[in-house]
Order: structure tokens, then sequence, then C-alpha cells
């Protein structure tokens, strides 16, 4: 899977996870928890999600606000497990 | 002790960002009891100035009711001012007791426990019944103070979208492999006045062998037939396994919350919850308060079933009159206006119009969602309510909002 199949992947299932207002347009970029759109609280699902899909574990410690913020971080995040 | 400079510029550093955010809070003085027609210094300094309260959570207007002022005043006699212990050790008195039965009474559970705010109650009901074994799903839309509960405790937790159904199943499927599961949510929505759909979580929770949760604040004393709160409108009454509320509301609007629900799970709170063990419980002047206020509840639903109607009354008002309203049949009425500033300009001008309602925005409620939120009481009269209608009307004109879309107010005012 290249780069942008992985982030692709990701930003469909952020969006389809969180996203319920149909004005709001999510990019590589945006900014999800800081800016309010993810809370801290929903980032498990979003870490079965990265588990599941890519055959990874991520330790708890790892799994921060900060790492979960943009789709660019999360698939940064996820990278480093792949084997 | 040491407070140099460095430490206090931290501070003022802090308070000048939450200034420039726009989201730094000030308080209103209130000269007079809580009511429908209050008497109000805003800004600090200025004189009183009479207005109609809009958004008190003093849903059934008894905050100032006489029988419940004399109640308070005879438990003040005869119980004393303050018990200077916590609950175990010799701060528990018969009315104290008295209360935990009224409330399962009222409530249809099989106990409860009484805890010095509803906030309290949902700082320690988490930690006291789930280990880091089990799964905590909430509805993203809970009360800050579930939020804090949660984030006490070492059970996981996930979310669901607000009210959905599916997304909640969905929850309950991918922690099937959980000790114990429990399903959260607020029974009214404080900031957008909807209902939880207790009837369909009721479904789910069987399904799933989950547990449920309802933090039913702004609904005891007056949503349902008789004012038991959302199971009873929903028909599950007796169907929930915990329910946390409080009297800082409805129930006479001083203090004190609880946590109602499963014998099993009070004692654990009894046993567990840190807010209980290491805080004085509600002083006596309350308790005997909130127990007139179950007499006059127990006696009549004219206070409920007129709220209900001056709701409706309210709703339809503004509907009429070009409004843009978030859907629902509760007391909690919000109007919306997307733009923050605007809502803060709106806020500013009722006011002037001697109408006392306040203007919601992020992070208090989602991006781009400002409104005036509206809370109507029983406390009301038509005469209140046509006043404060004038008001809106006039303000919307001023702002040429009335009739316009979402689309077409967010074009004119921005996000």
């Amino acid at each position: 899977m290249t780069l942008n199949e992985m982030k692709d992947l990701v930003l469909k299932y952020v969006i389809k996870e969180y996203i319920d207002d149909d004005d709001v347009t999510i990019t590589y970029e945006t900014p999800l928890i800081s800016s309010g759109y993810v809370d801290s609280f929903s980032m498990v699902s979003l870490l079965v999600f990265l588990e599941n899909k890519f055959k990874i574990k991520i330790p708890p410690s790892k799994a921060t606000p900060e790492a979960f913020d943009s789709v660019n971080s999360i698939v940064a995040l996820v990278n480093q497990y792949l084997k | 002790m040491s407070y140099p400079d460095k430490i206090k510029n931290i501070y003022l550093t802090q308070l000048a960002e939450i200034k420039h955010a726009g989201i730094f809070k000030e308080e209103r003085f209130i000269h007079s009891s809580q009511s429908a027609d209050i008497e109000v210094e805003f800004p600090s300094g200025s004189d009183l100035k009479k207005v109609i309260n809009m958004c008190a959570n003093n849903y059934l207007g008894l905050s100032s009711h006489p029988e419940v002022i004399r109640a308070a005043h005879e438990g003040l006699d005869t119980r004393g001012y303050g018990m200077s212990s916590v609950r175990f050790i010799c701060g528990t008195q018969d009315i104290h007791k008295e209360l935990e039965r009224r409330v399962t009474e009222f409530l249809g559970t099989e106990d409860t426990i009484l805890f010095p705010s509803c906030m309290d109650a949902n700082a320690g009901v988490f930690e006291a019944i789930l280990t880091s074994e089990d799964i905590m799903i909430s509805d993203r839309l809970v009360h800050a103070s579930i939020i804090d509960g949660m984030r006490l405790c070492s059970a996981q937790h996930d979310t669901f979208k607000h009210s959905s159904m599916e997304h909640l199943e969905e929850k309950l499927l991918l922690h099937a492999d959980k000790r114990l599961k429990l399903v959260i949510t607020d029974g009214v929505f404080s900031m957008d006045g909807d209902t939880a759909k207790l009837d369909e979580m009721v479904k789910l929770c069987e399904k799933y062998d989950a547990m449920l949760l309802v933090d039913d604040s702004h609904a005891s004393g007056f949503i349902g037939k008789t004012g038991r709160g959302t199971h009873e409108f929903c028909n599950v009454f007796g169907k929930i396994d915990v329910i946390t509320t409080t009297f800082g509301k409805a129930l006479g609007g001083a203090s004190g919350g609880c946590v109602s629900g499963r014998k099993e799970i009070v004692e654990m709170c009894r046993q567990k919850a840190r807010p209980y063990l290491f805080s004085n419980t509600i002083a006596p002047v309350i308790v005997s308060g909130v127990l007139k206020v179950f007499d006059i509840l127990s006696a009549s639903t004219e206070r409920r079933d007129k709220l209900e109607k001056n709701a409706a009354y309210w709703r339809k008002g503004l509907t009429e009159a070009g409004f843009l309203l978030k859907e629902g049949n509760t007391p909690i009425v919000p109007v919306m206006l997307f733009n923050a500033k605007l809502s803060q300009d709106f806020s500013r001008d009722l006011f002037n119009e001697g109408i006392y309602a306040i203007g919601f925005f992020f992070p208090v409620v989602p991006n781009g969602q400002a409104r005036i939120r509206t809370q109507i009481s029983a406390g009301h009269e038509i005469h209140h309510l046509d006043k404060a209608l004038g008001a809106f009307i006039k303000v919307g004109k001023k702002y040429g909002i009335l009739g316009l879309t979402k689309d077409q107010i967010i074009e004119k005012y921005g996000l």
C-alpha cells in the first residue's frame, strides 16, 4: 500500500466515524483533536481500526492526542510500527 | 511562599489569551431571589436593571417557592446548619436517609445515594463501579461532568455519534469482549434540548448485556407525564440501571445530586465513590427544602403541565416569527445564530431590551453552532413570554435574520 493509499484509507475512516456536518471539509493536514472535530475519548475506535487494518500494535503511550491530530500524523505513527 | 512576577505573568498571559479568544466569562450580579423577574447589576457597578430571566434551570419555578423556603427554615431550626463530617463518620441525619428513600421512590429505582452535587455524583460513580477490564461508551454530547468522571476512571472509553443507535450498536459489537459495558447518555441534552432515545438504548443494552447510565439533570421533575424523567417519557421506567441527577435545577435549584439505581451499584458508590467518602454531603437546610419539593411534585403535576404549555407557546412564537430553532420538545429552546459574535451581540441587545438570555459558542457548543439558549420555566407567565418574544423579534429584525435559512445566516455573518 502506498503512502497516499494509507492516507486515503485513514481519511475515509475519520470522515465516516467522526464527521457529522456535511459542511466540514477534512484534509490530510486538518487538525482533528485540537480543533474539536474528534474528542480524545473517541480515539479508542480509531486505534482499534488502525491496529486491525494494518495488523500492528500501537503502545498506549504512543496513542496520544498529538499523534492522532491529523491524518498525516496518524499515518506517520502507523508507519513506525509497520514491518 | 513564593509568587514572583515570573509566575504571575504565566497566569496573566493565559487570562489574556482567554480574553483574546472571546471566551472570558463574567458574572452578572443578581440582587433579587431567583425567579422570572430579577434585578441585575451588569456590568459590575452599574445601576440595577429589571429583566426577565430566560436562562435559568429553574424549570418548575420552585427556586423561591414559599413552601420550600419555609421547609428550609424549619430544617435549619430542627437539624442545624452543618454536619461537620462526611456521611460515614457522623454526617448522616435521618432526613438524608429520608431524601434517599424519596428519590428512589420518585425515580422508580432500587436505591439512592446523595452527593454534594451531580458534578460530584458523575465524578464518583464511574471509578466506583468499573475497572480497567471494562468499557464506557458515551454519547458524544454528554455533559462535561460525565466527561470529567470518565477521565477519573480506569476503564476504557469510546463514544458514539449523538443519538445514533446504529453507531452505538457498532460500538457494542466492537467492545463485546469487555467484562462490563456501560452505555452513558444525558436524558435531555443541555445545549440542544433534545431527548435521548432511551427506549431504543434499553433494547440495545439488553441485547448486548450492557448497563445503561442516564444523567437526567435537565429532566428530573418535569419530563414525562408525571415528571419522573426521560425514562418515564420513553416508557422505560424501572429499566435504567443508573440515573444521576441534580437538585440544583428543577428540584428546588439549590444544590446537591445523587446516584440512583441498582442496589449493588449504589452500595459500591457508598463504599468507593471519592466525592461521597471525602466530602460533606448536602446540608440539612437544603435536604429539608428538597423534601418539600417532592411533597409538591407528588401532590400535583400542575407545575410540569404549565411548563409544558409555556415551552410549546414559546417555541411556536419564535418559529412563527422566523427564528431557526433546534428541534425538540423540552423547555430548552436554542435559537440558532451560528456565528459566535452575532450570538454575543444578540444577547447584549436582548439585555438592553430587558431580557436575560445568554449566547453560547465554541467550545461550549460545536464550532459554527453558536446560539442563544433559552430556558422556559413554570414561573413564567404568558406576559413574560410575550415581552421576551417582542424583544427577540426587535433584535432579530435589527440583525436581519428573521425568516432566513441556516445558509443565509452563515452567508450574512460567516461561521
